[in-house]
């Protein structure tokens, strides 16, 4: 866990006092809608389609038990008893009402959590893989650095009217948990042939209505230069970035206008005049921001403890295990995931009840530490092995034992038009129906990973560009049509899905995916072969004419 | 002659003028009494542009009391019943679609 210090506690408060006036004055009609909006996206403050929507920040998807149970209040107290954990390790409450916005903002703030800059043309929570920290394999903790980011970001004049958002991801593992190349910045922390430690640095990634794969910038930058990087790379969207037209603003756009190699150029060019610019991190400062991370005191624990070696004999809970529970570098401690995807339930939302109850065992089980991923999953991070089974029971009572992690009903959808004022058509009731379609967890675990990705409209926010199997709504004529796209994905090895062919109507969407897996059983080398190395071998085609032959 | 600043508006059928009200965001409908209901049985029925353009701007005038107001279609029924003209307008009057916990 990171310890706010005095300084953070300070501006986390100011915030809110300076909200609480800005909403009065909005109510007594002393500010106008005009003048409010900008102020109230600057506190993740959006309004959908039947109320506003609050957006919290959980940086680099790191909570303690203490903060979870104050997001459960605010869920309880202020809006209808749950909330949605999004694809950017934030969660989102829906029903809000703006004359209470500053006492719940006000509840959080005595945790340490806010909603600065969780929307507005300006740099977007920092994300990081949710296995940080306890990953094997891992260079260092990702969050570190996260967490300089955050702190030289937040409410940075500079980068506080970007022509567009801006979003950075961090890894610093080989496989990419963060999709970073989906970003505007991606950051992979490696080492490079002298042993020291920086970032592979990509940008230009992002999904919406123009889809790019980011581009390596520079394939290694210290990490002491690593802010003054960034900054470069800022500096030179915000001086040539769009602001005429809100569609091809994002530094995606300009990165492929200008090409990789003259961006690159530019970068580097702003970057030496820089000169540091009194960004170079001095060893002491990145010591700083680490020693405020505190980890867990392990216990030396055997490898595969009794309590294991019995509950193994249960195949409910060793179906669950071998799904959700993944190796932890600490030996004697695993990283458990919390499927927030049950049958028949909407991706990623978690009641009030829910929050209290993990916080409750992460207490008990995980030294007070929950994760959220991007998958909207949440994970407890420091499971001692011993524990895993009477974790499990508990889990199951509360409905967070489902063992579907990475599999076809692990849905990654967009709140869609049940909620957002953005969208076309819906994504949940078609998330809820596939996982009733795949409920049976033995077919579930031969067909093997997949990942469906759903999203309402063309802004992506369930990445559709990068499920095995995306989906994306559109409307055509008043009534609400799919776009089913294969091959897409969002790790290491990210690429955009190809489209199969014409939209299907809202009550064909379930078929074509049952459809489509079928035709993946049955063109699969082996049982190891996962779906989207099948698509990788033969392309849509084969696809494409079982999914159209009879429509 | 349409003035460059007055905002083209064009309706193919009945319409009314849909906002959220600013205090909670919850979904209201302007009203033939210069209003706001939070039922679509009470709102206010357009049948020509000019009409639409003169509600519309009635409703944005009430900066304090609504936000986002803007023109959508309605079916009118039978008896003079009022339904939502789109899935947009359906959700937003009748609420969510999904079931909340599993199934």
């Amino acid at each position: 866990m990171y310890a706010y210090d005095e300084l953070d506690r300070t501006l986390i408060n100011e915030r809110v006092s300076e909200f609480r006036d800005q909403v009065k004055r909005r109510l007594a009609g002393e500010l106008t809608e005009d003048e409010f909006k900008m102020l109230r996206l600057q506190n993740g403050v959006y309004l959908q389609l039947h109320a506003y929507m609050f957006r919290v920040a959980i940086p680099y998807g790191t909570l303690s038990s203490k903060q979870l149970r104050a997001l459960a209040r605010v869920a309880r107290r202020y809006d209808r008893g749950y909330g949605h954990f999004t694809t950017r390790q934030n969660i989102q409450f829906n029903w809000i009402k703006l004359a209470e916005l500053p006492d719940a903002l006000a509840d959080l703030a005595e945790v340490g959590i806010h909603a600065m800059q969780t929307s507005g043309n300006n740099m977007r929570n920092v994300t990081s893989d949710q296995w940080a920290g306890v990953a094997p394999g891992e260079v260092e903790d990702p969050r570190i650095w996260s967490e300089i980011l955050r702190q030289h970001t937040t409410l940075h004049p500079e980068f506080s009217f970007l022509p567009r958002k801006f979003k950075i991801a961090i890894t610093a593992s080989e496989h990419d948990r963060a999709a970073i190349k989906v970003h505007d910045i991606g950051l992979r922390l490696h080492r490079n042939a002298d042993g020291e430690t920086g970032f592979e640095v990509l940008v230009g990634g992002g999904l919406g209505r123009t889809p790019f794969i980011a581009k390596t910038i520079k394939p290694f930058v210290p990490g002491r230069d690593i802010l003054s990087y960034v900054e470069a790379i800022l500096r030179v969207y915000n001086q040539y970035g769009r602001r005429d037209n809100i569609y091809k603003a994002r530094i995606k756009i300009l990165v492929h206008e200008l090409g990789i190699e003259k961006f690159a150029r530019e970068v580097d060019e702003e970057w030496r005049q820089m000169d540091g610019g009194g960004l170079t991190l001095d060893h002491s400062v990145i010591e700083e921001v680490r020693s405020r991370f505190s980890y867990p005191a392990y216990e030396k624990l055997p490898h595969m403890p009794d309590e294991l070696k019995q509950a193994a004999h249960d195949p409910l809970f060793e179906r669950w295990r071998k799904n959700s529970v993944a190796p932890h570098k600490v030996q004697g401690y695993s990283i458990v995931t919390l499927s927030l995807k049950p049958v028949g339930g909407p991706p990623g939302d978690a009641t009030a009840d829910q929050m209290d109850a993990v916080a409750d065992l992460a207490d008990r089980y995980s030294f007070g530490e929950i994760r959220v991923g991007h998958e909207q999953n949440l994970a407890l991070p420091h499971v001692a092995k011993r524990d895993l089974p009477q974790l499990w029971k508990a889990l199951d009572r509360i409905g967070l034992a489902t063992p579907n992690v990475n599999l076809v009903t692990d849905i990654i959808a967009c709140p869609g038009l049940d909620y957002c004022s953005l969208a076309n058509a819906r994504s949940i009731p078609i998330a809820q129906e596939l996982t009733r379609r795949f409920a049976n967890h033995d077919t579930a675990e031969m067909i093997g990973r997949l990942h469906i990705n759903i999203s309402g409209c063309i802004n992506a926010c369930g990445h559709h560009h990068v499920g095995h199997i995306g989906i994306l709504g559109v409307e055509k004529n008043g009534e609400e049509f799919y776009q089913i796209t294969i091959g897409g994905r969002a790790d290491e090895n990210a690429q955009m899905g190809a489209l199969i062919g014409p939209a299907v109507p809202y009550a064909e969407v379930a078929d074509v995916i049952e459809d489509i897996v079928e035709a993946y059983l049955a063109l699969r080398d082996r049982p190891e072969e996962l779906f989207v190395d099948t698509v990788k071998r033969l392309g849509v085609e084969p696809f494409k004419e079982r999914v159209y032959a009879t429509r | 002659m349409t003035s460059p600043l007055q905002q083209k508006i064009k309706i193919t059928g009945p319409s009314m003028v849909t906002a959220n009200r600013t205090s909670d965001g919850v979904v209201i409908y302007r009203t033939a009494q210069q209003g706001w209901s939070a039922s679509l049985s009470d709102a206010a029925i357009v049948r020509t542009s000019d009409e639409a353009r003169a509600l519309l701007n009635e409703a944005n005038a009430d900066d304090v009391g609504a936000i986002g107001a803007y023109i959508a279609p309605v079916e009118l029924k039978e008896g003079g019943e009022i339904k939502p003209g789109n899935l947009r307008e359906h959700i937003r009057s009748k609420g969510l679609t999904i079931d909340l916990l599993p199934a």
